[in-house]
């Protein structure tokens, strides 16, 4: 079935198409659109799901992970304030091993307020063990959430995915958005079958204390085996998916005219759309460029990038976020994961439409013309069109 | 022997709380209240430490740690799954937190969760401070208690604002039931949870529960200090069905106890001078006045 | 509830569910003073059991209470609640 979907609406089917069996949110701009299409699904019978109307983002994530322990399949979705919010409950999640699937959109930081596109929010939760999926389409946030699941769910994984897609330039963008048949992801998900869960029959506790010199290491090494798990999982079920409804991105890292590219961008989200447009123009003057789309943040594609800099000059890192104090996470983590080869790529950092500040096709262009300058020295990652007084 | 509450026990010996705790007394008769068929979920307090450490527990109900803030969230959370999953019939949700993550951290969690109409049980058991980080001030130390955190010093700075009344919060949102109950009084404790179990829909139960480590008093005071709270009218025992107030520890006024036999067998009070136990006198009595007339006004024959 | 001994990573489960009993944790080794019960005094009343917050008083066969001392922590509210005197607490390094 074909439908115009915005991305956010992509969302809610996603959720209902997954047969999420309990949803607890918290409404926030511009992720609204999302808890109200639900609430409309569910209002017109066409979604049999338990919704709870959450009185916060922290709560929204505490009832989803208790309802993921009784063995519910869980969904919940957020942005921005309501991502920091949930911190704790982040890491509550992981710790738990609960499969939540929740999608973010990603949109910046108060103060000052502002509800527009920037990746600060879902990268600020890197270390909280979640599985990280960028999309850049309406189609690609569908797909993304039954394989989320997928994954999520894969015993030798057990842990929580967010999906991120950037506030209005995909929350609110329509397009037509093929949904394949119930029966058919049915069959492709199956059900959450936890070995224990909440249970009168098995009384069992959920989290006990843990002294230093008894298993708590150990508990959060099994988070990163699961981590470790997750990269070949995450590459079958997008290839599986693939084979079944035609569409499949690449797996974590998502290649885009790499063969013969001398430079490769690095970028996520919708921005890669427009990274596409470039490269068309680009390689139309002669210039070999490519773009990998960084397709899944948490687990880090280290082995997809260090297999793409063997055949590339130089790699440019475009980061919709900034650690201050630092630098992009993207232009960081790209570094050290080539850190260990002996013959690498030159790698550049900019940091490009910060606050939702449009990117066109001639912002690419220009940080490519910038980055193709023979040897200019620069390391530190640059600030792309910063309003300063004309020199 | 005689038993005048249920045999059976589902907290186990060998827990880890100290010696009298009451945090104890109250979690074993609320269990012989609600039976096997019951879910809890407990955030930061004594008791995410009083069950044992990883992989013993001394519950014999399933039991889910969570977060300090997140009780009412938690139990929100279960029982929706439990009802998408057809199990929630004949299975009872508590959230089982003390009274910092009830009256503080936890209520907005706790708001929402008996606003949106859940059928889950919450139960505060009541030791008037952060007692697990080590007797910190909460918004239910009551007036005049010696804390770490209000520590008297010269200038007597022992807590100054009076106790927030959480029952009271809780009838506000308007529950079809809301209740006090005290360690010493098991049999009207069990009979309330027994209460609570049948109703369906949110419930909130206020536990006294004493603590010799925090309260300064020998442990084998607890059950006798926790009879003279509720006979001096500090902590009266009453329910609110629907709205409905019915005082379920009568006590008449020639055997009301003098707050000061209560206030003098515990070192957090020591300090107190003349006055502000005159204004602790004033305002029990104030109280208990005012519960009285509640019950005369909206009891159950009304 | 009994499940296998944790011997090392290999045998954890992914998260923390626990799988044994806390009687494993002998309690008792906490007291410094003792209950002892008199049969002679005791009227059968039951508030030891009742008021135990370590669950640590039990029928005998006699149908007496009796202390189980691998567990009770000696907190002594059995023998403060006990209106007949019947209880006494005696130190442990008397005995």
């Amino acid at each position: 079935m074909k439908l115009v979907l915005s991305g956010n609406e992509a969302a809610a089917y996603g959720a209902m198409l997954a047969r999420a069996e309990v949803i607890s949110a918290y409404p926030i701009t511009p992720q609204t659109k999302i808890v109200e299409k639900i609430a409309d699904l569910i209002a017109d019978g066409r979604f049999k799901t338990e919704f709870i109307k959450v009185e916060s983002e922290h709560s929204a994530m505490a009832a989803c992970i208790s309802a993921s322990l009784v063995g519910a399949r869980t969904f919940t979705a957020t942005s921005s304030q309501g991502l920091l919010l949930m911190h704790e409950m982040l890491h509550w999640a992981s710790g738990s091993r609960t499969p939540v699937v929740m999608v973010n959109i990603n949109r910046a930081v108060a103060p000052p307020w502002s509800v527009w596109a920037d990746q600060t929010d879902s990268i600020a939760q890197r270390d909280t063990g979640w599985i990280q999926y960028y999309c850049e389409s309406c189609q690609e946030v569908v797909d993304t959430i039954m394989q989320a699941y997928r994954v999520c769910e894969d015993p030798r994984v057990l842990l929580p995915a967010m999906l991120s897609e950037d506030a209005f330039f995909l929350s609110h963008t329509s397009e037509i958005v093929d949904l394949p048949p119930q029966e058919e992801l049915d069959a492709f998900l199956g059900t959450y079958e936890p070995d224990v869960r909440l249970d009168i029959d098995n009384p069992r506790s959920f989290g006990s204390l843990s002294m230093p010199h008894q298993w708590y290491p150990e508990f959060r090494y099994k988070i990163q085996e699961g981590m470790e798990h997750a990269v070949e999982a995450i590459e079958r079920v997008d290839r599986e998916y693939g084979s079944l409804f035609g569409r499949s991105y690449g797996g974590l890292l998502d290649l885009y005219r790499c063969e013969d590219a001398d430079t490769v961008i690095v970028a996520a989200g919708s921005m890669c759309s427009t990274i596409r447009a470039a490269i068309e123009e680009l390689r139309s003057e002669g210039v070999k460029v490519g773009m990998a789309r960084i397709r899944v943040f948490r687990p880090f594609p280290t082995e997809a990038f260090r297999a793409l800099a063997k055949d590339v000059r130089s790699l440019v890192v475009l980061d919709r976020s900034f650690s201050m104090g630092s630098e992009g996470a993207f232009f960081s983590e790209v570094k050290a994961a080539l850190y260990p080869l002996s013959d690498r790529p030159d790698v550049r950092g900019f940091a490009v439409g910060i606050g939702g500040r449009d990117i066109t096709i001639e912002t690419i262009r220009s940080i490519i013309t910038d980055s193709l300058r023979p040897d200019t020295g620069i390391t530190a990652q640059k600030w792309v069109g910063l309003r300063r007084c004309e020199e | 022997m005689k038993k005048t509450i249920p045999d059976i026990e589902l907290m186990e010996r060998g827990h880890q709380a100290c010696l009298g705790c009451g945090a104890a007394h109250a979690m074993r008769y609320l269990l012989k209240g609600l039976g096997p068929k019951t879910i809890a979920a407990i955030p930061a307090c004594c008791w995410a430490v009083i069950p044992g450490v990883y992989p013993y527990s001394c519950m014999d109900v399933p039991l889910q740690y969570v977060a300090f803030e997140t009780t009412g969230a938690s139990i929100s959370g279960i029982e929706a799954a439990l009802r998408a999953k057809g199990k929630k019939e004949g299975t009872t949700v508590v959230g089982w937190a003390g009274d910092g993550g009830t009256l503080d951290i936890g209520i907005q969690a706790l708001s929402g969760a008996v606003e949106r109409g859940h059928d889950v049980k919450y139960v505060c058991y009541d030791n008037e401070a952060y007692m697990n980080t080590g007797i910190q001030r909460s918004s239910a130390t009551p007036f005049g208690a010696w804390t770490t955190t209000t520590p008297v010093g010269t200038t007597k700075a022992w807590k100054l604002s009076p106790k927030k009344n959480i029952v009271e919060i809780m009838v506000a949102h308007d529950i079809p039931y809301a209740c006090t109950a005290s360690v010493a009084y098991p049999e009207d404790l069990i009979k309330k949870a027994q209460k609570m179990k049948d109703i369906t829909g949110p419930c909130f139960m206020h536990i006294y529960a004493p603590c010799p480590t925090g309260w300064k008093y020998p442990p084998e005071k607890t059950i006798e200090l926790a009879r003279l709270a509720t006979d001096t009218c500090i902590f009266p025992l009453y329910e609110v069905t629907n709205g409905k107030y019915r005082i379920t520890k009568r006590i008449k006024d020639e055997k009301k106890k003098d707050v000061l036999d209560y206030l003098r067998m515990q070192g957090r009070f020591k300090s107190l001078d003349e006055g502000a136990i005159q204004s602790i006198r004033d305002h029990v009595d104030f109280e208990w006045a005012r519960l009285l007339r509640k019950e005369e006004c909206f009891g159950e024959e009304q | 509830m009994s499940g296998k001994e944790l011997r090392c990573y290999e045998d954890l489960p992914p998260s923390p569910v626990t799988h044994d009993s806390s009687l494993v944790f002998k309690t008792g080794s906490w007291r410094t003073m003792r209950p002892v019960i008199s049969k002679e005094k005791c009227k059968l009343c039951g508030f030891c059991w009742k008021f135990c917050p370590d669950v640590s008083i039990f029928e005998d066969s006699e149908g007496y209470p009796a202390v189980d001392y691998d567990y009770c922590k000696g907190c002594g509210i059995c023998a403060n609640e006990c209106p007949f005197d019947a209880i006494t607490m005696l130190e442990e390094d008397a005995i």
